[in-house]
Formats: C-alpha cells, sequence, structure tokens
C-alpha cells in the first residue's frame, strides 16, 4: 500500500492535529481551554470540531455549571485510533530513506 | 522530472516533519504548565541564603549557640523573630515567583491561570500544607531541629508530585531537596545550614540552569 495513503485526510488541517493532539494527552477538554491553547476564534474551532464530531472522532458533553453552559470534548476509541494510525504513517514517511 | 520528484516529496517531507512538531508542541502546551521561571528559582535561592544567613546572627547574638548536637533553648522573643523572618522570606519569595511566571507566561502566550497551573499549584501544596501541619506540631512538641529536615522531605517530595505539571526538571530538584532532607535528619543541629543549601544554593542552581535550557 502507498504510504501517502495510510495518512489520513481528516487530519490534514494543522487545527484539526491540534485538536486531536490535545484531547490525546488530556480526558476531558473544555472549549474555551482548547480555544486558548490553540489560539484561534471561537467559529473557526467550531467548524474543525463539527467536522471530527461528525467522523466519530471525538464526543461531545454538555451540562451546566450554575446558568453557564460548559462545553467539554473527548477523544473517542475510534478518534484515537485513528490519530495513532496517522502518527505511524507520519512517522514512517519522515523516516524511509 | 526526476529533480522535480525529489524537490516536492522534500518539501512533503519537511511539512510532515513540521506536523510532528506540532504535535508534540500541542501536547506540550496542553499538558504541562511551561512559564515556570527559572529566574524566580535564583530569586527565591537569594531570598533564602540571606535569611539563613539573617536568622544565624540573630541565634548568635542572642546568645545561642546554634550549630552543634545539644538541645538548644531559645528565648520567646527570639523564636518570634524567627518565625516573622521565615514567613517574611515565605512571602517575597512566592511574591518573585508569580511576579516571573506571569512575566514568562505573556512571552509564552500562555494563560497564568488555567486547568494546568490549577492542577500545578494542588499537587505542589497538598504535601506542602501537610509538611507544613507537621512542623508546626514538630514546633509545638519541641523537636526544633527537626523543623529543617521535615522542611526539605516535604519540599522534595511535593516538588515531585508537581513536576507531572510542568518540567521534567522539577522532578530532579524534588529529588535532591529530599535526599539533602533525610541526611539532614541525622546531623540535627545543623539544619540551617542544610537549609541554607536546598532552599537557597539547589534553588539558584536550578534557576541557573532553567533559564539557560529554555529561555
Amino acid at each position: 500500500m502507498n504510504l501517502f495513503q495510510s495518512l489520513n485526510k481528516e487530519f490534514e488541517s494543522r487545527i484539526r492535529l491540534g485538536i486531536m493532539s490535545i484531547l490525546m494527552v488530556n480526558e476531558w477538554v473544555e472549549f474555551k481551554e482548547m480555544k486558548e491553547t490553540l489560539d484561534i476564534t471561537d467559529g473557526n474551532l467550531a467548524s474543525h470540531i463539527a467536522a471530527l464530531e461528525k467522523n466519530d472522532y471525538i464526543e461531545v458533553k454538555k451540562e451546566f455549571v450554575g446558568k453557564k453552559p460548559k462545553t467539554s470534548y473527548r477523544a473517542t476509541k475510534t478518534g484515537r485510533k485513528a490519530f495513532n494510525l496517522h502518527l505511524n504513517a507520519l512517522e514512517k514517511l519522515i523516516n524511509r530513506k | 522530472m526526476i529533480n522535480f520528484v525529489i524537490q516536492s516529496t522534500f518539501i512533503m517531507n519537511n511539512k510532515h516533519q513540521d506536523d510532528i512538531e506540532h504535535i508534540r508542541s500541542m501536547m506540550e502546551r496542553s499538558s504541562r504548565f511551561i512559564s515556570l521561571s527559572g529566574m524566580s528559582g535564583v530569586i527565591a535561592g537569594i531570598v533564602a541564603l540571606i535569611a539563613a544567613l539573617f536568622s544565624y546572627y540573630l541565634i548568635k547574638n542572642n546568645g545561642g549557640a546554634y550549630f552543634g548536637n545539644k538541645p538548644v533553648n531559645l528565648p520567646a522573643s527570639l523564636l518570634t523573630k524567627l518565625i516573622v523572618t521565615c514567613v517574611a522570606t515565605l512571602l517575597i519569595a512566592i511574591f518573585f515567583g508569580v511576579y516571573f511566571t506571569i512575566q514568562k507566561s505573556k512571552r509564552n502566550h500562555q494563560k497564568i491561570w488555567n486547568s494546568l497551573s490549577k492542577r500545578l499549584v494542588v499537587n505542589l501544596f497538598i504535601p506542602l500544607v501537610a509538611g507544613g501541619i507537621f512542623c508546626i506540631a514538630l514546633f509545638y512538641q519541641g523537636h526544633l531541629g527537626l523543623i529543617a529536615p521535615v522542611m526539605l522531605i516535604f519540599y522534595g517530595l511535593a516538588l515531585m508530585n508537581a513536576s507531572k505539571y510542568t518540567f521534567n526538571d522539577v522532578e530532579y530538584l524534588g529529588y535532591c531537596e529530599l535526599i539533602l532532607g533525610l541526611i539532614s535528619l541525622f546531623l540535627v543541629g545543623y539544619g540551617l545550614i542544610f537549609w541554607a543549601i536546598g532552599f537557597g544554593v539547589l534553588h539558584i542552581v536550578y534557576g541557573i540552569m532553567m533559564q539557560k535550557k529554555y529561555h
């Protein structure tokens, strides 16, 4: 199989890569926190999150803290697997020579 | 044609390398508080050395001989002065620590009070508060000679506990403090010297190393 084919198209964007990286090393991460770590706008983050959610790579939890809504995200099993495969493919691409 | 293929492979390779770099940095940024400043270590060390020297003269001028294995009876007025020195040292060290950390977090574009720094503070303070209470108990029971070793031991454990949420180097500082504290347990009466090494010299060495490594 061509090595390039094993790269996941969903992770081509830096932001999606960033979101998944953060969720690989943290359990539940809040929207605001994610935004600050990635240093991007609300809208930008929301659209990438929607894409990852559609692929079932992340799951969403909405709750209320007092009167404020709080949205947090976590990587699903599928998401973790896909990210690891992508990471392995990246490593192979860099190391082959 | 071949040239083009080689070139585009090279560019792709670079992109992949950058991707990996980005993944690493995001994992790091989201799991470790990287804005601890080396400078705060240096300042804390200097403040601790001044405090140790000041305490030494306080004791000496009040007719007490600090060094030696004999139990010492310190007059109440001297004890008050020593406690005030202790608290003042702590406050000054914390003040500069927070100040330099704020400066550095601005440069790193990392929020100073986020879930990471919260986890860091909680993990640092649980062993530290336990140690503090332990020291107060020792003080009331009259085991003054054990206070410095116990401070070093609990501080070392606190650093090791907190290091999961910041630079790994903090863990090594923790080991050094712990070992120093354990040694000084057996050399009661020389606590002030060990205290000055642990909180003074080690902090300065650590601070300079961090400043060189991450600045």
